[in-house]
């Protein structure tokens, strides 16, 4: 018994660590699920004059997209998002301290996934909503509160596991 | 004479490092500055996660710790900014993470190892000085050894 102590110790040491590979330090729980989405009032992007905040999208159940022009990641999760306006979901955009302003040209050059676009130019928006990075996407429900944080661009294999099953459960 | 100026020059090449030390905080307020460094030290970069928010140079850093520098200029104490920092991105800012029954593990883990430890030393121990004590000396062995010893003797 004694000489498979070693050995015991060992699986144990070993499969906490083949776990660890597995685990993603960039997804740091946020604070905000199950609260409601931090208020704001920004201009929209290429509407001049007009404002938006998040109580106009009241009554349904709406993404809320991180992004901005020079974040690489977002330009690969683009598609998909184009993908996903067509079929009829809400993304709002939230263009991340675009301090250039090259925003507006770049979705009227690669087409743009948002009903809206807002310019949150000094970034203090996305700190107040716990933003490390780009693209992060939040799911906001039809009373205003955050329901999941996904950080990273979004895959369709992503979108079928995590968002689906949610939006499902959300829109009904 | 010659003593005293090299011995000014030493201590002239000694207190150099001294004086190059780190980089002048760049505010109107030296107050400010050094209360801010002294708790970003203690926040974690959320971008660069295992460098401080004082050290590191990430964008969202530099953002950071101007937005907590706003809020001392405002008169926050640092709970308040602390609690402004934790809302949003949870205790993982945190370096020190706070007391809380998630964290009743983390915090008992040293104590938790030491006992654990602690009762295999004494175990060992224990087991150890039984079997000393069980080996007590058989009659023939303690006559051979004295015969050994007279056979020393006589010589």
């Amino acid at each position: 018994m004694k000489r498979f102590i070693p050995l015991l110790v060992f699986i144990v040491l070993a499969v906490f660590l083949y776990l660890g590979l597995y685990l993603n330090p960039r997804e740091v729980p946020s604070p905000f699920i199950g609260r409601p989405a931090p208020d704001f009032t920004l201009p929209v992007l290429g509407q001049p004059g007009q404002t938006f905040s998040p109580a106009d999208a009241k009554g349904r159940v709406w993404l809320l997209n991180v992004w901005a022009p020079w974040c690489v990641s977002c330009r690969q999760e683009h598609p998909v998002l184009m993908q996903l306006a067509a079929s009829g979901v809400a993304i709002y955009g939230l263009n991340w301290k675009d301090k250039d302003g090259e925003a507006q040209a770049l979705l009227a050059r690669q087409g743009s996934p948002y009903v809206l676009t807002v310019d949150d130019r000094d970034g203090r928006v996305g700190i107040d909503y716990g933003v490390t990075g780009t693209p992060e996407t939040f799911i906001i429900d039809k009373a205003g509160i955050i329901r999941m944080k996904h950080v990273g661009p979004i895959t369709p294999e992503i979108w079928q596991k995590k968002f689906v099953p949610l939006l499902k459960e959300l829109e009904t | 004479m010659r003593r005293v100026l090299a011995l000014a020059i030493l201590l002239g090449i000694l207190v150099f490092p001294a004086l190059a030390g780190e980089a002048r905080p760049n505010a109107e307020n030296p107050e400010i500055e050094a209360r801010l460094n002294r708790l970003a030290a203690d926040l974690r970069c959320l971008v660069c996660q295992n460098e401080s928010l004082a050290g590191s140079r990430a964008d969202l850093a530099e953002d950071l710790r101007r937005e907590i520098r706003t809020q001392m200029l405002q008169g926050k104490s640092d709970q308040e900014v602390i609690r402004y920092l934790t809302d949003r991105y949870g205790d993982f800012v945190l370096y020190r993470p706070p007391f809380k029954p998630v964290t009743y593990l983390l915090w008992g883990a040293p104590v938790l190892f030491l006992l654990i430890g602690g009762s295999v030393w004494y175990v060992v121990l224990r087991r150890r000085r039984n079997q000393q004590a069980e080996q007590t000396v058989s009659h023939e062995e303690l006559q051979r050894a004295a015969r050994l010893l007279e056979s020393e003797e006589n010589r």
